[in-house]
């Protein structure tokens, strides 16, 4: 076990857990954060993209030691305009990819308010959902200021 | 009153003949069109919960004391445990129990593929387990590995005592007197369903109750088979599943990893989890099977379809059933010489399990494939052609509705714009239109049943141990009997997912979770209102004839009553009112079925065989439309799942040891967001006048029937070639694209003036 301190959406932690621990580990068993969704749990399907510092990670494949910087999880975005944004959208089936696609689309949305349609696609390319709701997806965040 | 009748069941594609006690179900159909909450768009009752990670899956389940399981499964296509020693996996830290083959259904001393569960572990981690799971010591004894489809055909190893055969007319005179005949074989890939939550169950005893919590389509299904296999009374297992993270079919039954969790909770005395890695789910999780079909079609220079005939095998591997894959060749066109026979061949290979319209989605591909390449020979308008061999009854039987032609009406501007699209080819990239039409079931059918509860401050809860696999089902049900009550839809509410709180429930497969459950809620809303009306004569002193409600008030016709229904059911105190209802009976004698057409715009670069779908315009027809944007979301859904079965999603296996090569989501290619065409979504959206109190049939699966041919078909008109394989890989691709050019230099050399 070795200790590990971590921020997490404005909370400091300190726990500990072993090296080698994922940061999606934490997040859910540790910290009970489970918004933070793992579908593959290799690096490929965004489901559990959280925020360092603002820019999209994938917790899934990020060592929980090795993060340095604040973490946002969706647990931290529930207020976003984002979320009823994509409800309003229906860009979401079982839900199971969506925190990650809030998440990816946070940060897309704070660094470039208006995006086209190419730049969410682009930007969202690596969160894949398997219902396919990305026409909606596209729509909710062109959309998301109201 | 109840009725016990005895009926054909069908669910997927599958008929069993079944004893069934229904209810009469008297009310009659609402107007046809938007009414005041159903038919018009609504967001769905969950979006929130889901969509801020709220939503408790499966997967989110963390009980007191959860050990969490490993699986040891075979690594070779078929083999037999000739010794295995636990103690090695016992002796490691952290592990509480472990079990081998014959220690809970599912584990088996003969492994038929590889990755076929063997042993078990529960340890206080995840990782503990699966290093003691390494930690087996284990012998095998490897046997002969099937793995040809065509090889397993010819030896007799089929997965039903015979193959499928079903003929009508004389087709052998009506291929003889055909003006044209065109022949060819199809090839369809196996396609993995990748839910992004993977299979899993945790199980907990309770003195002698098992409580499953697991991510299933079908909960009571669950119930069943957990009792069954366990050899318990099905009151002493009960089923949780508030939300979860896709099925796509693969999510029917209770499987390995349900039973290894419920026999390792009993031997630890502790809950234990039970769920897939990603990997397994590409090894033992099922799939949609790969199948060869060979056929044929003849038609007279009318266009008149006089025989179809075809040959299709199935892929089914291990475990599976043998889909219909000739559904749409005996079904779609009016053609009274039809012979098929399907073969499921018994393979060395990971198991078959539903996904999506199983069977239709790959026959649909081969056989409107041909239908285009049929309509090229005889140099008729393809869209001409379907509506010249227009099916108007299902081999005699009657359909209970069918609205295709008025689809392929609605289709037609869509068709129109070929010759733009055309026009915008250049010397690589070449454009072109294709379409497909679309048959599947999708009636749904008893029983289902469902209650409403209505509280004394005018809000309703409807109550059913049904599951939603995310396609909007609580959304539905509650615009159902928001609209039956007279209330607003944010003052319904739905419970569901638990078996202990509320009635049966049908499956949520076969496109039936709408068609199923949609009139038991509409029913147990009636029957809700019904007393509200009865109490309210009472106290006013008036008809019930005369009283309604309207969008939460209680109404006289003649307008000189006004209250709000909390008013009403005030007087009921703390108490509630208490509908029931019940799924009424399928019309008898009638084919219930779904229709619709896709026309497809892609784009073609000849030079190294990309494809891509630029637009897909959907039609269907599926009776009435509950709630439009849940509904268009459906259509795309299916639409951009079918675009990956077309275009990139391959499961691969090594053609020595069966093994899969494709175990990760890098190797086997899903779409993302960009690779999502411009889709238009229209309806018909008539109500089924004879399917229920509702009219409404289920829209799951339909959209991802045509896409395939749609897009191989607007190939062909880009570019001349004829693709006979899905994936349509470059390969591929390139393949069809030398075959064109071969066959148009013959035609020329043919066309030209013979050399002296």
């Amino acid at each position: 076990m070795s200790e590990l301190r971590l921020t997490v959406n404005g909370g400091e932690h300190v726990l500990d857990a072993p090296v080698g621990t994922s940061l999606a580990h934490v997040l859910r068993e540790e910290l009970g954060l489970t918004g933070t969704k793992i579908a593959c749990n290799e690096g490929h399907c965004g489901a559990c993209t959280v925020q360092v510092d603002g820019v999209p990670r994938l917790s899934c494949i990020t060592l929980a030691h090795t993060v340095e910087g604040e973490v946002t999880t969706i647990e931290g975005l529930r207020e976003h305009p984002l979320v009823e944004a994509f409800v309003r959208a229906d860009a979401v089936q079982c839900g199971y990819c969506t925190p990650g696609q809030v998440v990816s689309a946070a940060a897309l949305v704070a660094a470039n308010p208006d995006p086209t349609p190419e730049e969410i696609r682009h930007a969202m390319a690596g969160n894949i959902c398997r219902c396919g709701t990305y026409p909606k997806i596209e729509e909710a965040i062109l959309s998301w200021q109201g | 009153m109840a009725r016990l009748i005895r009926t054909e069941k069908e669910v997927e594609g599958r008929f069993e003949e079944v004893w069934i006690v229904v209810e009469e179900d008297p009310l009659e159909q609402w107007p046809a069109g938007p009414l005041a909450v159903v038919g018009r768009d609504a967001p769905r009752k969950d979006g929130h919960e889901r969509v801020r990670g709220e939503a408790r899956y499966t997967a989110d389940i963390k009980l007191p004391g959860m050990l969490h399981a490993a699986v040891l499964r075979s690594p070779h296509a078929h083999a037999r445990v000739r010794r295995i020693d636990l103690a090695p996996a016992l002796a490691l830290p952290g592990v509480r129990a472990a079990i081998g083959p014959g220690e809970a259904p599912g584990l088996a001393e003969e492994a038929g593929f590889s990755g076929a569960a063997v042993a078990a572990v529960a340890a206080d981690t995840f990782r503990q387990a699966r290093a003691a799971v390494e930690a087996i010591e284990i012998e095998w004894e490897e046997l002969e590995v099937v793995l040809d489809p065509d090889d397993a055909v010819r030896r007799g190893l089929l997965t039903d005592e015979e193959p499928r055969r079903r003929e009508r007319g004389d087709v052998d005179r009506a291929f003889a007197g055909a003006d044209v005949v065109v022949e060819a074989t199809y090839r369809t890939q196996t396609v993995l369903h990748n839910s992004l939550e993977t299979h899993q169950a945790t199980c907990e005893w309770q003195g002698d109750t098992l409580h499953v919590y697991i991510s299933t389509q079908y909960i009571w299904g669950i119930r069943h088979a957990v009792a069954d296999a366990l050899g318990l009374p099905e009151d002493k297992v009960r089923v949780v599943c508030e939300y979860m993270g896709g099925g796509f079919g693969s999510k029917n039954s209770p499987d390995e990893y349900t039973f290894v969790a419920a026999e390792l909770a009993k031997r630890t005395g502790r809950p234990v989890r039970c769920a897939l890695t990603r990997r397994e789910e590409h090894t033992s999780a099922g799939n949609r099977n790969a199948t060869i079909q060979r056929l044929r079609a003849g038609a007279t220079s009318d266009g008149t379809i006089v025989a179809l005939e075809g040959e299709f095998t199935n892929s089914v591997g291990w475990t599976g059933w043998n889909a219909s894959t000739e559904g749409p060749m005996q079904m779609l066109y009016d053609c009274e010489n039809v012979r098929t026979v399907t073969y499921g061949a018994k393979l060395n290979t990971p198991p078959m399990k539903a996904f999506r319209a199983p069977g239709f989605v790959e026959g649909t591909f081969g056989l409107e494939c041909l239908v285009d390449e049929l309509a090229a020979r005889l140099d008729i308008d393809p869209l001409e052609l379907r509506r010249r061999n227009y099916a108007s009854s299902n081999e005699g039987t009657p359909f209970s509705s069918k609205n295709l032609e008025e689809c392929y009406r609605m289709a037609e501007p869509h068709w129109e714009r070929r010759h733009e699209v055309r026009g915008r080819s250049d010397a690589v990239w070449k454009r072109g239109v294709g379409m497909a039409s679309q048959i599947w079931y999708g009636g749904g059918g008893p029983p289902s049943y469902a209650w409403v509860r209505l509280g004394s401050d005018g809000r309703a809860t409807v109550i059913t141990a049904m599951q939603d696999i995310g396609t909007g089902t609580r959304t539905a049900m509650a615009q159902i009997a928001a609209e039956e009550l007279g209330l607003p839809l944010e003052h319904v509410e739905v419970v569901l997912g638990d078996s202990a709180r509320g009635p049966y429930a049908s499956i949520s497969a076969g496109s039936s979770t709408l068609p199923s459950m949609g009139p038991a809620v509409r029913a147990a809303a009636a029957d809700t209102k019904r007393q509200v009306i009865e109490i309210a004569a009472q106290r006013y002193d008036l008809e019930e004839r005369v009283l309604d409600i309207r969008d939460g008030t209680v109404v006289s016709t003649d307008g000189n009553l006004s209250v709000p229904l909390e008013e009403v059911v005030g007087l009921l105190d703390e108490a509630q009112i208490l509908g029931k209802g019940a799924r009424g009976p399928n019309p008898t004698g009638m084919s219930v079925l779904t229709f619709g057409v896709h026309v497809v715009e892609v784009a073609v670069d000849v030079e190294t065989g990309e494809v891509v779908v630029e637009r897909v315009a959907a039609v269907h027809d599926v009776g009435r439309i509950v709630n439009p944007l849940g509904a268009s979301s459906q259509v795309e859904g299916g639409i951009i799942q079918g675009i990956g079965h077309t275009l990139s999603e391959e499961r691969l296996l090594d053609p020595e040891t069966g093994r899969v090569l494709t175990t990760s989501l890098d190797a086997y290619r899903m779409p993302t967001i960009a690779d999502v065409p411009e889709i238009v979504c229209e309806f018909v959206d008539r109500p089924d006048e004879h399917l229920t109190n509702l009219g409404s049939k289920g829209l799951g699966e339909p959209p991802i029937v045509p896409i395939a041919a749609a897009i191989a078909n607007a190939i062909r008109d880009a570019t001349g070639a004829d693709v006979h394989e899905l994936p349509i890989s470059r390969e591929e691709m390139l393949r069809a694209l030398r075959e064109a050019d071969e066959r148009a230099r013959e035609k020329e050399k043919r066309g030209a003036p013979a050399a002296v």
